[in-house]
C-alpha cells in the first residue's frame, strides 16, 4: 500500500434505533485501484458505503459515531460542507434511478448545479461523459428523450455518466450490477476497471467471483464487524482469519 | 364445505355489486336531477347575462355574475393556497422528514381539513373585522385559502411520499442541497400528483357556500375590484332557491348545472394535463 490512503474510516459505530450495524469499524481505503467489500448479506456493506458520503443521515433514525477521513479530513467535522463531501465522492446505486428527466439533462445535472456547465460547452460535456460510460454510440440520437425509456442496462451507464459528470475522486459502487444482465454487468466491470487508474472505487459486492475479477484490495465484514482487510491476493489466496476462510470456501455466509 | 364456501363467494359478489349499484346509482341520480331541473332554464341569456331588475330577485338576465365570481374567488383562493402550501409540503418531505415536528404539522392539517366550512367562513370574517375589511372578492379569497390550504398541503405531502426516497438520494449524492433536489427532482415527479391536489381543493372552494356566506357577499353586479362583493354559484343556487318565483329559482338549477359542469370539466382536463406532464416521471 505505501503511500497514505484515500480514505481512512476509524472506529465507527452505526446503530439504527436500537441495533448497531456497524462496530467499531477502523479499515483504510488506499488510492486509486478498486477495494472490494465483501461479506454476506446484512453485514453492514451498503451502511459502511453510505457512511462515506454521509448519505446515512438522510434516512431517518441513525446514530453515527467515529470517523471517516477523506485525504485526512473528517467528512462528520462540523464545519464540513457535506454537497462538497458527495461532489468529491460519487455513487453508483444498486438499481439505477434516472432523474426525471431527458438522458441530455441527466448527464448535466450535476455540472449545472455546480456551476461547471457553460452553455458552449453542454454539448460536449454530455458527449464526453456518455462516451465515458460507453453509452454515447447508443443514445447519440435520443438525447432529448427520457431517460427512464432506457433499459435497466443503458440506464446504469447513465448513472455512471451522470456521476462521472462531477469529476469525482471516489466512486462509491454498492452492487452496481446485481440488477443487470450478464452482459451488462460485463460492461459495468470493464468500465470500472477502466475508472480505476484515475480514481479510487469503493466496490460492494456480494459476487465472490466479481470481487476477484475486479478487487485490488478486499475488505471482510461480518455482521457488522471488520474481520480482515489487505490486498486482494493475500486475502483470497491466504486469508489470516479462519471466518474469512470459512466464507470464501462457501461454508458460511 | 365446498357448498359453503360457494355461498360465501355468491354472497360476497352479491354484494359488491349492490354496493356498485348504490354508488353510481346515487351519481346518476344528482346528474339527473341537475339536469333535468337546470337544463331546460339553460340558455345562453343564462349564461353571458347579468340578473336584470332589482337586487337578486329580479326576473330577467342570467348568472353570469355568479360565473365570473365563482372563478374569481376559487381562482384567486387556490393560487393564494398554493402559495403558501407548496413550502410547508416541502418542509414537510425534505426537511422535516419523521420528526415531531413534521408529525404535528401533518396531524394539524387533518384536523383542519376535518373543520366545518362555516367554520372557516365565519373566523375570516373575524378576522376581516379586525383589518377593517367588509364582505369582498379579498374576504371571500382568503377564506376560500384557508378552507383549500390543509386540502393542497396533504395532498402534496401523499405525493411526495410516493416518491421513492432512492430518487432523492440519487440527486444527493451528485452534491445537490435539499432546495435544489426538492425543486428540480421532486416538483417534477410529483407534478401529477400536486396537479389533483390542487383541483381537488378548487372544486372543493367553487362549491362551498358557507365560507363565502359573509366574506364575500353577494351582487348582481360582476366583480370589478378586489374590495366589492362579488356573486358566487353556490350562493346563487342557495338564495335564488329559496325565492317563491318560479323565474329566478330557475336561475339556480342553472347554477347548480353551470357549477356541476366547471369541476366535471376541471377534472377532465386535469387527466390530460398530468398524462401530458408525465413525460419524464420515473416509474
Ligand atoms: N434504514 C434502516 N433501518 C433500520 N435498519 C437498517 C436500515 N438499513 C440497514 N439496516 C440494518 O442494518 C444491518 C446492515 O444493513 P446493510 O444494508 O448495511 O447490509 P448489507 O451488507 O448491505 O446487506 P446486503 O448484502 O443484503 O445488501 C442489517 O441488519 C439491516 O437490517
Ligand atoms: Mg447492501
Amino acid at each position: 500500500m505505501g503511500d497514505r490512503p484515500h480514505i481512512e474510516v476509524q472506529g465507527l459505530s452505526v446503530w439504527y434505533g436500537g441495533q448497531q450495524a456497524l462496530k467499531d469499524v477502523s479499515v483504510a481505503f488506499p488510492a486509486h485501484g478498486i477495494t472490494a467489500v465483501i461479506g454476506p448479506s446484512g453485514c453492514g456493506k451498503t451502511t459502511l458505503l453510505r457512511s462515506m458520503n454521509r448519505l446515512l443521515e438522510t434516512s431517518g433514525e441513525v446514530r453515527i459515531s467515529g470517523r471517516v477521513l477523506l485525504d485526512g479530513t473528517d467528512i462528520y467535522a462540523p464545519k464540513v460542507d457535506v454537497t462538497e463531501i458527495r461532489t468529491r465522492i460519487g455513487l453508483l446505486a444498486s438499481k439505477p434511478f434516472p432523474l426525471p428527466m431527458s438522458i441530455y439533462d441527466n448527464v448535466l445535472y450535476g455540472p449545472r448545479i455546480h456551476g461547471l456547465c457553460r452553455r458552449d460547452n453542454a454539448d460536449a460535456t454530455v458527449e464526453r461523459y456518455l462516451r465515458a460510460a460507453d453509452l454515447w454510440e447508443e443514445v447519440r440520437d435520443r438525447l432529448q428523450s427520457p431517460a427512464h425509456a432506457l433499459s435497466t442496462g443503458q440506464q446504469q451507464r447513465l448513472c455512471l455518466a451522470r456521476a462521472l459528470a462531477v469529476e469525482p475522486e471516489v466512486l462509491l459502487c454498492d452492487e452496481p450490477t446485481a440488477a443487470l444482465d450478464p452482459i451488462s454487468a460485463q460492461r459495468i466491470e470493464d468500465l470500472l476497471r477502466g475508472l480505476k487508474r484515475h480514481m479510487t472505487i469503493i466496490l460492494v459486492t456480494h459476487i465472490l467471483r466479481q470481487a476477484r475479477r475486479l478487487a485490488d484490495f478486499v475488505v471482510f465484514l461480518w455482521l457488522g464487524e471488520l474481520v480482515e482487510a489487505g490486498p486482494a491476493e493475500q486475502v483470497f489466496n491466504n486469508p489470516c482469519n479462519e471466518r474469512t476462510r470459512a466464507y470464501l470456501m462457501g461454508d458460511i455466509g | 364445505m365446498k357448498r359453503l364456501r360457494r355461498l360465501e363467494e355468491y354472497l360476497f359478489r352479491f354484494l359488491m355489486g349492490l354496493s356498485l349499484v348504490i354508488v353510481l346509482g346515487s351519481l346518476m341520480l344528482i346528474l339527473g336531477t341537475m339536469l333535468w331541473r337546470g337544463l331546460p332554464s339553460l340558455s345562453l341569456a343564462m349564461l353571458t347575462q347579468v340578473p336584470k331588475g332589482g337586487y337578486y330577485l329580479g326576473e330577467e338576465g342570467g348568472i353570469l355574475n355568479a360565473i365570473v365570481g365563482s372563478l374569481c374567488l376559487a381562482g384567486g383562493a387556490t393560487l393564494l393556497a398554493l402559495l403558501l402550501s407548496l413550502p410547508v409540503a416541502i418542509y414537510l418531505h425534505t426537511y422535516a422528514g419523521c420528526s415531531r415536528a413534521a408529525h404535528l404539522v401533518r396531524l394539524a392539517m387533518d384536523v383542519l381539513w376535518g373543520i366545518p366550512s362555516i367554520v372557516y367562513g365565519a373566523f375570516a370574517f373575524t378576522i376581516m373585522l379586525w383589518i377593517g375589511l367588509r364582505a369582498s372578492l379579498l374576504g371571500g379569497i382568503i377564506a376560500l385559502a384557508c378552507l383549500e390550504l390543509p386540502i393542497i398541503v396533504r395532498g402534496m405531502d401523499e405525493a411526495f411520499r410516493l416518491i421513492p426516497s432512492a430518487l432523492s438520494e440519487a440527486s444527493y449524492a451528485l452534491g445537490a442541497t435539499r432546495f435544489e433536489t426538492a425543486t428540480r427532482i421532486l416538483l417534477r415527479q410529483a407534478t401529477a400528483g400536486l396537479l389533483t391536489a390542487v383541483l381537488l381543493a378548487f372544486g372543493r372552494g367553487i362549491g362551498d357556500a358557507a365560507s363565502v356566506l359573509f366574506t364575500a357577499g353577494y351582487t348582481d353586479r360582476l366583480p370589478d375590484s378586489l374590495l366589492r362583493p362579488v356573486a358566487s354559484l353556490p350562493l346563487a343556487v342557495f338564495f335564488q332557491l329559496g325565492t317563491p318565483f318560479p323565474a329566478v329559482q330557475q336561475r339556480a338549477y342553472a347554477a347548480g348545472l353551470v357549477l356541476t359542469v366547471i369541476v366535471l370539466t376541471l377534472s377532465v382536463v386535469a387527466r390530460w394535463l398530468s398524462r401530458r406532464l408525465m413525460h419524464h416521471v420515473v416509474r
